[in-house]
């Protein structure tokens, strides 16, 4: 009798991703640098970024430009962004830097290059979607540049409600995805060694 | 913020000193990133 197909992906999970493995307690030694923070920090701020999008999200525009507090989430929505890019480049630099793509690696590094490449349209459909001048004024740019390349018929920039819903609902759902795949690559292949360095855990280490 | 932001030209190349000022901050942050030693664990230094 076959197994089930539930019983196969709960094997081929325990297999390629044991619980120690996605909840580890314990880190190579070389993972105590400073450079190896950046991942978390960039998490931590796409965290803040969703959060405060949510609220956003629920409370709507007239709430946001008006109101003391609105103010403040959307700066706060904005600044995380600001944060988030920082990080997440520095992440790249010091990934790039130590090739990252090392020891079966590859799709680790992939995920991570569309993610980027995913919050780049993400943080664009947002800068479209600030419903001030700005965007007024990025959206009329920009629309020359898709129209320039032939895709302004389908992606249209100053179509507020094509670039609210793709900002709100769509590309999160996908930089989300690619970031939860990307992270679960990080805890089963680990993280990267430095190049001169031998992988081995902490508790390794410290015999 | 309701003004044209500075911008520095040089040749072919040109920066507004914001994008340049952000560069220059991730620049620093990832040079002191790889060069600060991190805290070692308490109990571990015990040792």
């Amino acid at each position: 009798m076959s197994e089930m197909w539930t019983a196969k992906l709960r094997n081929k999970w325990q297999k390629n991703l044991p619980i120690e493995k996605l909840l580890p307690d314990d880190q190579p030694v070389y993972v105590a640098s400073w450079i190896y923070v950046f991942g978390v920090l960039t998490l931590s701020a796409l965290g803040m970024v969703i959060f405060s999008g949510i609220i956003l999200a629920f409370e709507g525009p007239v709430w946001y430009h008006t109101s003391d507090v609105g103010k403040f989430v959307n700066s706060l929505h904005f600044w995380s962004v600001q944060l988030f890019f920082v990080f997440m480049v520095i992440h790249l630099w010091g990934k790039f830097w130590m090739a990252a793509w090392r020891g079966n690696r590859f799709a680790t590094w992939m995920t991570g290059a569309v993610a980027f490449i995913a919050s780049i349209a993400t943080a664009f459909t947002g800068y479209l979607v600030q419903t001030n001048f700005d965007s007024q004024w990025i959206s009329f740019e920009a629309k020359d540049g898709f129209n320039s390349v032939g895709v302004g018929a389908w992606f249209t920039v100053t179509n507020l409600g094509q670039m609210l819903l793709l900002h709100v609902a769509f590309l999160p759902l996908i930089l989300g995805i690619i970031t939860v795949v990307h992270v679960l690559l990080v805890r089963k292949r680990g993280v990267v060694p430095p190049i001169d360095a031998e992988p081995t855990s902490l508790s390794e280490a410290k015999r | 913020m309701n003004h044209p932001a500075t911008y520095l030209k040089s040749g072919w190349l040109q920066i507004s000193v914001t994008n340049l000022f952000v560069i220059l901050l991730m620049l620093t942050i990832f040079a002191l990133a790889v060069l600060i030693p991190f805290p070692k664990d308490e109990e571990e230094s015990k040792k």
